[in-house]
């Protein structure tokens, strides 16, 4: 790993100050930056971690929407009564990621700036609709992800929270890759306040995470097993690894759906 | 460099670190506190956790910089005050939860935290409590007992407290 200075600062202004100096970082948990930084496929001046910022840290409900700071801990939301009251989903998806020691470090904000085309978040992100909001401004979901690794975010710019509408019900059904424990296919449907059905995909596309609107068309239509049955998924646009090839996770898309219409029935 | 202090294990520590030392190379190589060990480098293996303010880490993946002010609880400080092997560590002895013992550190500091969360855990809970320790010898079952024993002792002397 290059070495580079490290800095700590506890309030959000000093964090984005720091982060307009030339090459600097910002770290979350580090539970992927950390191995990048190891196989030096990042080499930042200067790494600016957020973890001592309290402001970035917690989880609290504002009429129907659920807010999670940026710099909340897997472990924190997993282990959250508020969210399992409000969006059972995100509690099994949280308490899916990685093991024990990764959800105790890893961070929201972390995953889904990093927006890996495996990771959980992204797609209870996309699925519900949810609003990132940062230090400068409030971006859509669908505006924020942008394909591979790649975010609307801009230089220097720090997830202080995701703000996410509460559903009338939710699941987070993961295909787990079992080495690196990233999903090969998983799938986040909530069942939204005005009647219809989201759908997100996460592992699956070659784009990163997406939602499926066959799907959501046919379950706002029907809800049951077998109206999934019935929608085409195409195996274009699939990533395609020595772990699935594009049909696979076609079909996993459909597998894991009907999974989450059955646990959700 | 930057000079950094926590307490390690009740004692208070410092040393200088550059910005790029993990957290297990300053217990290992500044505090001399080698039973934290490196098994993958890569945030697999489980072998490196300890306890950063109270909760289970992988010290490969934490900059110790990042530690700062902290506590930070090693297998080091598992034995009793006397010496003797803590309620954890005896466990896995008396179910011979280890084998070459490489991976047994990193697992002891994993059960410790997942017993102070959950401490009548199934064995379901245990397994997926310890999905982020790798052992090469035992295959687990001992490791398991061990664990079982260990949330049966424990759970002993607290209602034997009350």
């Amino acid at each position: 790993m290059y070495n580079f200075e490290f800095t700590r600062p506890t309030d959000l202004s000093v964090a984005v100050d720091a982060l307009k100096t030339e090459g600097a970082q910002a770290l979350g948990g580090g539970q992927t930056l950390i191995p990048v930084l190891k196989q030096r496929l990042a080499a930042p001046t200067t790494l600016v971690d957020l973890s001592g910022i309290e402001s970035l840290k917690g989880i609290r409900r504002m009429g129907d929407m659920l807010v999670i700071g940026g710099g909340t801990t897997h472990g924190a939301v997993a282990g959250s009564g508020d969210v399992a009251s409000a969006i059972a989903g995100l509690t099994e998806l949280a308490s899916k990621i990685g093991d024990p020691q990764v959800r105790n470090r890893g961070t929201i904000g972390g995953s889904i700036a990093n927006n890996d085309p495996a990771a959980c978040y992204p797609s209870a992100v996309l699925a519900l609709g949810a609003t990132i909001e940062t230090n400068a401004r409030e971006i859509a979901a669908a505006d924020f992800f942008q394909g591979l690794y790649t975010t609307s975010l801009e230089d220097g710019e720090v997830i202080t929270a995701v703000k996410f509408p509460i559903p009338v019900a939710s699941t987070y059904q993961k295909f787990e890759q079992p080495a690196s424990r990233f999903s090969l296919t998983s799938v986040f449907l909530a069942k939204m306040q005005d009647g219809s059905v989201r759908v997100g995909v996460t592992g699956a596309g070659a784009d990163g995470v997406f939602r499926h609107e066959g799907l959501e068309q046919a379950l706002s239509a029907d809800f049951s097993a077998s109206a999934v049955d019935g929608v085409s998924v195409s195996a274009q646009g699939m990533s395609n690894d020595l772990h699935g090839t594009p049909e696979y996770r076609a079909n996993l898309v459909k597998v894991m759906t009907k999974r989450a219409v059955s646990a959700l029935s | 460099m930057a000079t950094i202090s926590m307490t390690v294990n009740g004692k208070q520590k410092s040393g200088d670190v550059q910005g790029n030392t993990l957290l297990v190379d300053f217990l290992r190589k500044d505090l001399s506190l080698t039973g934290t060990h490196v098994g993958c480098d890569t945030s697999q293996c489980g072998a490196c956790v300890v306890h950063v303010n109270g909760e289970s880490v992988k010290s490969c993946t934490v900059f110790a910089s990042a530690c700062d002010g902290g506590t930070v609880t090693t297998i080091e400080g598992m034995a009793n005050d006397d010496g003797t092997l803590g309620v954890i560590q005896q466990a896995f002895q008396d179910e011979h939860g280890l084998q070459c013992g490489f991976c047994t550190p990193g697992l002891v500091m994993s059960i410790a935290d997942m017993l102070k969360n959950n401490p009548h855990p199934t064995e379901a809970e245990i397994r997926e409590g310890l999905k982020g320790n790798i052992c090469r010898c035992t295959g687990y079952h001992n490791i398991v007992k061990a664990a079982q024993a260990a949330a049966a002792t424990l759970s002993g002397a607290a209602q034997a407290a009350e």
